[in-house]
């Protein structure tokens, strides 16, 4: 019998709120990465593209863990923040820059594809009109990679609404504050009796990717046909 | 307008080291593939920077290595026609003619839209996508775009080697209309001599990264004569057409011409090789070419292993290509009288 439980649908609001504020947190960041990446020749690129890339490698307990070091209260940037009234360890907060830090790597890669597929000669064009480079990041970059960026961002929402490692070290698993649909069903899992709650939550997990995927198909379609 | 180039850039095997100063309103840049022509021209945009040298427009100096001078692309004011129209895909008509209008200062706006969409017969293309133009038509927009920008320098890099015979010589005299009636001097990039002739006075010819020649398109396309397969390229804006016994008799210097190329076309341009003239001491008995005209040898030149003749044919001027033995027996000289027959299916129609 598909039945949830109060806490199941906090679990659920509170996955859609993680990979909503990952995601469009990410993209800025994201968009500024790949361009400079793709369109920028300096010392260090490879490098760059290494750590960008580390987290898709990385166990994410062990992205989980470094976050833990990096924000926890004791951390490098955790009193820094708590200095200025932030404290994100054990916080919804802290389960959307471990949702942020694992899906950057795809929503990076699939923005890049798709500002590598752009004529060189159109941003060339567009210099030569008379656009400075941030013109013709806004008016011919942005719009051309816009594929991309709906790709990248489909990826890095259904990575969030699925992340578990990394989210459990920095964000815990408390119902109602902390818990996504990952960690409930992780704990219902855990308990010999809550089968059937575990089971509703994969099914609503299921369909969540199954909307995410169809509108990414439908939004990917209309872009094609526009194009 | 002037343009002083001293600079070089390298790109792992290859260097371009230019060095040249040329002055002009329709200047070309003639070389085979890989010569380094396009390399030049991005260096004049600033799409790529030399390594060394300067670079001068106008008197103004764009890059200096030595005075750590580099204006930005967009604020040289050189637009660029490539070879692909390389128009904004997601921007309509409009919209990418009006690219380089709305960012340039009002002050420098001397171009009228209207004028010019209409000048390149784009009007009724203006709300369209241009996702579903032709390839011809994708060229004029690039045009408009480049001409609307304002520029102090339109640059042509082989804007028809992308299109067929037919749609080339259709956009010439879009090109040159253009440039002409908006007063914007250009740079026409090209590998075709035939281009080269229509479109620019001043060629410049690049080999290997170097500026090797510095000479007028006319005179590049008769010293090529010798060595060129299809010899020397004597091109005919012919007029007034009729229906001649299969064929199609066109006005020329008082008489006709009959060609078998050709249509009802009111005006049309033909080609006829050098190759293809043949000359008569006297008047030929019987033959079966259709064109037999009088002409007046103006001079005789050299090129490569044959020998060039220049002739006055009426108010028309045509070379033809003989051997030097030939030159011997007809005693071709200056002022000679003589006679050329050219077959009706030697013209080839371009435009």
């Amino acid at each position: 019998m598909f039945s949830l439980a109060l806490t199941d649908y906090d679990a659920i609001s509170l996955s859609a709120k993680v990979a909503v504020t990952a995601t469009l947190a990410s993209l800025p960041v994201g968009f500024a990465v790949a361009y400079v990446v793709t369109y920028l020749k300096f010392r260090g690129k490879v490098l760059l593209e290494v750590v960008i890339n580390l987290p898709l490698t990385l166990p994410p307990v062990v992205v989980g863990y470094f976050l833990l070091v990096l924000l926890g209260k004791k951390g490098w940037l955790g009193p820094l923040l708590e200095s200025v009234g932030i404290r994100l360890i054990f916080t919804w907060k802290a389960a959307v820059v471990a949702s942020a830090v694992v899906g950057f790597p795809l929503l990076v890669r699939s923005i890049r594809i798709g500002m590598e597929s752009i004529e060189a000669q159109l941003i060339q064009a567009s210099r030569t009109l008379g656009a400075p480079w941030y013109d013709t990041l806004f008016t011919v970059i942005l719009p051309l990679s816009i594929r991309g960026i709906v790709a990248g961002s489909s990826l890095m929402f259904a990575r969030s609404l699925g992340e578990f490692g990394a989210t459990i070290i920095v964000a815990g698993n408390i119902p109602g504050v902390t818990q996504t649909i990952p960690l409930a069903i992780y704990e219902y899992v855990s308990s010999p009796t809550s089968e059937t709650m575990a089971v509703s939550l994969c099914v609503v997990s299921v369909i969540l990717s199954l909307v995410v995927l169809f509108l990414h198909e439908v939004i990917g379609r209309k872009l094609v046909r526009r194009a | 307008m002037e343009i002083r180039v001293a600079a070089e850039k390298r790109f792992g095997s290859f260097t371009l080291a230019a060095d040249f100063r040329v002055t002009g309103e329709r200047i070309g840049i003639f070389g085979v593939s890989g010569s380094g022509k396009s390399t030049l021209i991005n260096l004049l945009a600033g799409l790529y920077e030399p390594d060394r040298g300067e670079i001068f427009l106008n008197g103004e100096c764009l890059f200096s290595s030595a005075n750590k001078i580099n204006i930005p692309t967009e604020r040289r004011r050189i637009a660029i026609v490539f070879q692909q129209p390389s128009l904004f895909p997601h921007l309509s008509v409009k919209s990418n003619l009006l690219y380089g209008f709305k960012r340039c200062e009002p002050e420098q706006r001397a171009i009228d839209f209207a004028t010019l969409a209409a000048v390149l017969k784009l009007e009724n293309f203006l709300p369209r996508g241009v996702n579903n133009l032709s390839g011809g038509e994708k060229q004029r927009v690039a045009l408009g775009r480049a001409v609307l920008a304002n520029p102090r320098l339109l640059v042509m890099d082989e804007p028809l080697s992308a299109l067929d015979d037919t749609l080339k010589f259709q956009i010439i005299p879009y090109l040159k209309s253009v440039s002409e009636q908006f007063r914007i001097p250009y740079l026409f990039i090209s590998h075709s001599l035939v281009e080269m002739r229509l479109m620019a006075d001043e060629v410049l010819v690049v080999a290997d990264g170097k500026i090797v020649e510095q000479t007028t398109a006319e005179e590049l396309a008769l010293a090529r004569m010798g060595q060129s397969r299809i010899g020397y390229i004597n091109l005919l804006r012919l007029s007034s057409p009729r229906r001649l016994d299969g064929l199609f008799a066109y006005r020329w210097s008082g008489g006709e011409l009959l060609i078998s190329a050709g249509d009802d076309q009111p005006e049309a341009l033909f080609e006829l090789s050098s190759k293809d003239i043949i000359l008569f001491k006297r008047h030929p008995e019987a033959i079966s070419a259709r064109n037999l005209l009088r002409g007046t040898v103006v001079r005789t030149f050299v090129s490569g292993n044959s020998i060039g003749v220049e002739l006055a044919c009426g108010g028309q001027r045509l070379v033809a290509e003989v051997a030097d033995q030939a030159v011997k027996e007809l005693d071709i000289v200056a002022g000679s009288e003589l006679f050329l027959a050219i077959k009706a299916s030697a013209f080839r129609r371009l435009g």
